[in-house]
């Protein structure tokens, strides 16, 4: 037995008279809270967007003012190198930690999840509340940074000592934010395991669950372990700072011509180890529930079962497991030793093994299908070669003697910016646009999903290859201005295509953020509770579903992906 | 209709728990991974040290700690068992001892840091005091959080003895769980801070 023991639950009471800021403020229903964390984390998206729209001027132009706005961030409009570098630190952690994980954690975990499995709420509702206020305070701390005397963190999302460790309070408040984040997620990764567990509709093995669930689950194993590791060396970096303690200050080190009086014998590499242990599994939580997303959207669209179900969830969870042991391949420049290099070396060429069967199953599962180009499949379809790019531009990397040449430059940046932003955001996108009428009752308009699909994608190659080339001409990353250097005077025609490119794509995403509003109240509205005619559970419950999920308990008869000769979908909740 | 979340406070049929008592352990794998960073950091220090200190620290009075803490761990099984065999004034005195024993440990270590910094040896005076402090100061906001949560369970909470008795008998086991491996913890930092050559 298995799924709604009636008796036996727990009933939360009197749900449908709660004031309004109980329903949407304070709210303990898993979709609300799913919105709260897709909402904040847009706003966030776009904020840590915005600020590199603002770097692209001084990269494309350095030394001029930045029209209009500039007025408002310096005295004289120009990007000061203090500002540079703040925005730099703070673009990359509010991407990651503050935008694309709850984004793609935060919100599709918790709206999807339960559904999915055909619970009617997360296992800890209470709880799930908690994370996203957690979250919310975290990003309140990150923004509040910005008004501290001497400007927000500058020291880069890594934060390596010794320069963090001696860097202005700002870095302090940035610790304290990253406590908050990390709780946050500690938290919701519980809350997402022991629902996907315990909360299985009747017949739902976990064989039968979509991909999109084995994808949050793993994903959540790796948060939950991924993440105390830099709590720990958050901690200790704020004692470092507070407290005078000396991890990872070692002995005789003199700032400004001053020897530091401290007592010395730290290690600086430890907070590269400790940090780059959740920093890159973190790589995996951005890619994992995007990977998941694609396989729902793929099935769904190709009106075809999944190509290799069962290898592709093995990949996943081994993907899973060897992303916690390929972490020093960051630190080949820092002198660890050949040793220590050889091993992460031969770790991430293993790890490349399970992406590519991912990738070859998504593939296989788009060869023979009667595809529809709809504009959530069309994201989809484009995350598979732009993750490609982000992929195997990797490898050149992972080996230690390739890297030599590459470490540190724009090619790093181009690298992973394709795995995360038109592969993970892309996905993201596609996600939306795929589950909007779940969610609102309404289509999202698709002549302008279109737009926005054709412009972003052009738009984001601009930025992100022209990097590619511009690092193996060995610009470094984080330059404030790269025409003082002659290789760098060399490629500066190509910084101009990419902060044009970088503009283009920020205007592209205006008829996406006014259709997300727009279509809530005009879109063409959803007919049945399953419009795009899918297979898994949510498409079981109403558009939108009511608090409870589903009114009456579902049951599951079949493996997540089935259709018939006609290409109709077999659901998993028919009998 | 209401919400309904199942296996609140009994275990599903095919995992064998119930929801709280899976989500503890993942809690505690993750707390594994919080103190291994630590330990971790601990060896990797002492490993790249010149010098490091030891018979510093006040053995005796960590030993006493050690049994101190070990007994509050029986008292919390003691408490667990006597709802199990639904008595519940014993309960309430095994939880009392439990929370008295805690803040006992909590005392004695104050005593400690207090001698310590009264000689001067702070987490700044060298590698191995941060690693102590930190990690003893770490751990003793784990017996504050655990001190806390039985002190709710004790008093405001223990009315879910009426209502739901099964529940409320999950959620000592659940705090207990927590109560052990904050134990446990400790039995790997005493060897290692305090007698460790």
């Amino acid at each position: 037995m298995s799924g709604h023991g009636t008796g036996a639950g727990h009933a939360h009471e009197g749900h449908h008279e709660l004031p309004f800021w109980r329903k949407y403020i304070f709210s303990t229903d898993h979709k609300v809270i799913g919105l709260q964390y897709g909402i904040t984390a847009t706003f966030f998206l776009l904020f840590g967007f915005g600020l590199m729209l603002l770097m692209r001027w001084q990269l494309a132009f350095p030394g001029q003012a930045i029209p209009v706005i500039g007025k408002m961030i310096s005295d004289d409009g120009v990007l000061t190198p203090e500002l540079y570098n703040q925005f730099g630190a703070m673009h990359g952690t509010i991407m990651i930690f503050l935008g694309v994980v709850p984004m793609a954690v935060g919100a599709f975990a918790n709206y999807l999840v339960p559904l999915q499995v055909g619970a009617q709420d997360m296992a800890f509702p209470k709880l799930n509340s908690a994370s996203y206020w957690v979250y919310f305070c975290g990003g309140v701390v990150m923004l509040a940074s910005f008004f501290f005397e001497g400007g927000a963190a500058a020291s880069g999302w890594t934060s390596y000592p010794p320069l963090s460790d001696i860097a202005n309070n700002a870095q302090s408040v940035w610790l304290v934010g990253m406590v908050f984040l990390i709780t946050s997620s500690l938290l919701g990764g519980v809350n997402t395991i022991v629902t996907a567990i315990q909360l299985r509709a009747k017949g739902l093995g976990f064989m039968n669950w979509p991909v999109h669930v084995w994808a949050q689950v793993i994903t959540a194993f790796l948060l939950l372990l991924a993440f105390p590791p830099l709590e720990a060396a958050g901690v200790l970096q704020l004692m470092d700072r507070l407290a005078g303690t000396s991890f990872f200050l070692p002995s005789g080190l003199v700032v400004s011509g001053e020897p530091l009086k401290v007592s010395g014998g730290g290690n600086p590499l430890l907070w590269q180890h400790l940090f780059w242990f959740l920093a890159h599994p973190e790589v995996y939580v951005l890619i994992l529930p995007a990977v998941g997303i694609i396989g729902e959207i793929y099935v769904t669209n190709t009106r075809k079962p999944l190509y290799g179900y069962k290898t592709l969830v093995y990949s996943l969870i081994f993907l899973g497991f060897m992303s916690f042991i390929v972490w020093a391949h960051h630190m080949f420049m820092t002198g660890m030793g050949v040793t220590l290099s050889n091993f992460f070396q031969t770790t991430t060429m293993i790890i490349s093994i399970p992406s590519v069967i991912i990738l070859t199953t998504y593939l296989l599962t788009l060869w023979g299908g009667s595809i529809r180009y709809n504009t959530a499949m069309l994201f989809a379809l484009a995350f598979l070669p732009m993750f490609a790019i982000g992929g195997l531009t990797g490898l050149p990397l992972g080996l230690t003697a390739s890297d030599i040449h590459l470490h540190d430059t724009y090619y790093v940046i181009g690298h992973f910016h394709y795995v995360v932003a038109p592969g993970t955001l892309f996905a993201l996108m596609g996600g939306v646009y795929f589950w909007y009428p779940k969610i609102t009752g309404r289509f999202m308009s698709e002549t302008w999903g279109k737009i926005h699909f054709w412009g972003s994608i052009i738009a984001i190659n601009g930025i992100f290859m022209p990097m590619l080339f511009m690092g193996m001409a060995g610009v470094s990353r984080r330059l404030y201005d790269q025409t003082v250097y002659m290789h760098g005077a060399a490629t500066q025609n190509l910084n101009v295509l990419m902060s044009v490119s970088a503009w283009i794509l920020a205007v592209m995403q205006i008829p996406f953020v006014i259709n997300m509003f727009v279509s809530w109240k005009t879109g063409k509205k959803c007919e049945s509770n399953n419009p795009w005619d899918a297979t898994t559970l949510e498409w079981a419950a109403t558009c939108p579903p009511p608090h409870e999920n589903f009114t009456t308990p579902v049951e599951v008869y079949r493996d997540p992906y089935q259709f018939n000769t006609a290409n109709q979908a077999i659901p998993q909740f028919k009998a | 209709m209401s919400v309904i979340i199942p296996y609140v406070d009994e275990p599903h049929p095919m995992t064998g728990v119930t929801n709280a008592k899976l989500a503890i352990w993942l809690f505690l794998a993750s707390e594994v991974m919080l103190f291994g960073a630590l330990f971790s950091t601990y060896i990797i220090l002492r490993h790249g040290s010149t010098h490091w200190p030891s018979g510093e620290l006040n053995v005796p009075l960590a030993t006493i700690n050690t049994v101190i803490l070990i007994t509050s761990s029986v008292t919390m099984v003691m408490a667990w068992a006597s709802l199990k065999m639904k008595e519940f004034g014993k309960f309430k005195m095994h939880m009392a001892l439990t929370i008295l024993l805690s803040c006992i440990f909590l005392v004695v270590k104050g005593f400690e840091y207090h001698h310590k910094f009264e000689v001067g040896h702070t987490p700044a005076s060298h590698t191995f005091y941060a690693i102590y402090f930190a990690m003893t100061g770490l751990h003793g906001l784990h017996i504050l959080g655990g001190i806390a949560v039985n002190a709710y369970l004790l008093w405001p909470g223990s009315k879910m003895w009426l209502t739901e008795p099964e529940r409320f008998t999950g959620r000592i086991e659940v705090s207990g769980l927590y109560w052990h491996f904050v134990d446990l913890v400790w039995i790997f930092l005493f060897p290692m801070l305090y007698l460790l050559p």
